[in-house]
């Protein structure tokens, strides 16, 4: 392999692993809160869809999909959901909402029973969507990367193509190694934790998909969950001075 | 009809869920960071949509203490 042809594989490898790092972030903490079957059942719908848009568009896709419009729809709908979860989060810290809804779960049981021996649980369909986003939207930026690395000269494609093919393996190898040890954590710090990164990422797509220009570029998401991580906590922490209930007297771990 | 119904429930609990705040909010974040970013202003949108995150957040906790 020539040196440039190596350079190609590397920078598409580079580029895709960040972004396969992204959607596996967001897979690994659906499959935590909402379930693995939910969590891999979004992730496999987001392949077919995805699949399916490259071979239909091929290298007309990057004129052809609003990435923008795409990027801001996904962005404000995580930003919501992950606020709504890290206000809960916060809630259930500080005793002000109970750590486990004991008659929700009840009537989940018992419905569930009703339908017989051999019925799974139900899919979660938040989790579900959380999962196809963010996977379809990481997969659609993997596949631009692709293309646009390819399209510098004859026979690119294919070396790009396999960058980015190596960083869905490494990524994905990664994933299947850590995500055991992340099922010992407790409930509401994963939901915390996970409230908190959704919340950092919507507020990335969102602003690129708005035109704001992240002067760290893909770090900005590490950082924008460092803040909002440390702004919850300082909520959990003023609110606890003033618990009224000690029904659930919770912690963030 | 009823999945018409459950389809329009399950987005309304998706987006407004325990607090209208946040949806509001967090679609007003993006607007202010549009209108920023728009006018140029890439400096300020950067540093006004975290803000206006954690302000829409602190908005949501009112009222729990």
């Amino acid at each position: 392999m020539t040196a440039s042809n190596f350079f190609i594989v590397l920078a598409a490898f580079l580029a895709s692993a960040v972004e396969a790092v992204e959607a596996l972030t967001i897979v690994l903490a659906v499959g935590l809160t909402n379930g693995w079957r939910t969590s891999l059942l979004g992730v496999a719908a987001a392949s077919l869809a995805l699949a399916v848009v490259v071979i239909a568009l091929g290298p007309a896709l990057v004129q052809i999909v609003p990435i923008e419009g795409l990027q801001t729809l996904i962005g404000v709908l995580l930003l919501i959901f992950g606020l709504q979860w890290v206000r809960k989060a916060i809630l259930r810290a500080t005793g002000r909402k109970a750590l486990h809804d004991e008659a929700l779960i009840f009537a989940r049981e018992v419905e569930e029973l009703k339908r017989g021996p051999g019925v799974g649980p139900d899919l979660d369909w938040t989790g579900f969507v959380v999962s196809f986003k963010g996977v379809f939207l990481e997969g659609l930026e993997v596949a631009f990367i692709v293309l646009t690395f390819g399209a510098n000269r004859d026979g690119a494609f294919a070396l790009s193509a396999l960058g980015a093919v190596l960083a869905f393996v490494v990524v994905t190898a990664v994933g299947a190694v850590v995500h055991r040890p992340l099922t010992r954590v407790p409930e509401n710090t994963i939901k915390f934790v996970v409230g908190v990164m959704l919340v950092a990422f919507g507020t990335f797509w969102g602003g690129e998909g708005i035109g704001v220009e992240w002067t760290l570029g893909d770090w900005m998401i590490p950082l924008l969950a460092a803040i909002y991580g440390a702004v919850a906590f300082a909520f959990v922490t003023t609110l606890k001075r003033g618990t009224p209930t000690a029904t659930a007297a919770g912690s963030i771990a | 009809m009823k999945y018409i119904v459950g389809f329009g429930k399950f987005w309304y609990d998706f987006i407004v869920g325990d607090s209208a705040v946040l949806a509001i909010g967090g679609a007003a974040v993006l607007i202010v960071g549009a209108l920023l970013a728009r006018s140029g202003a890439h400096a300020a949108a950067e540093v006004a949509l975290p803000a206006l995150v954690v302000g829409t957040l602190a908005l949501s906790l009112r009222g729990t203490e």
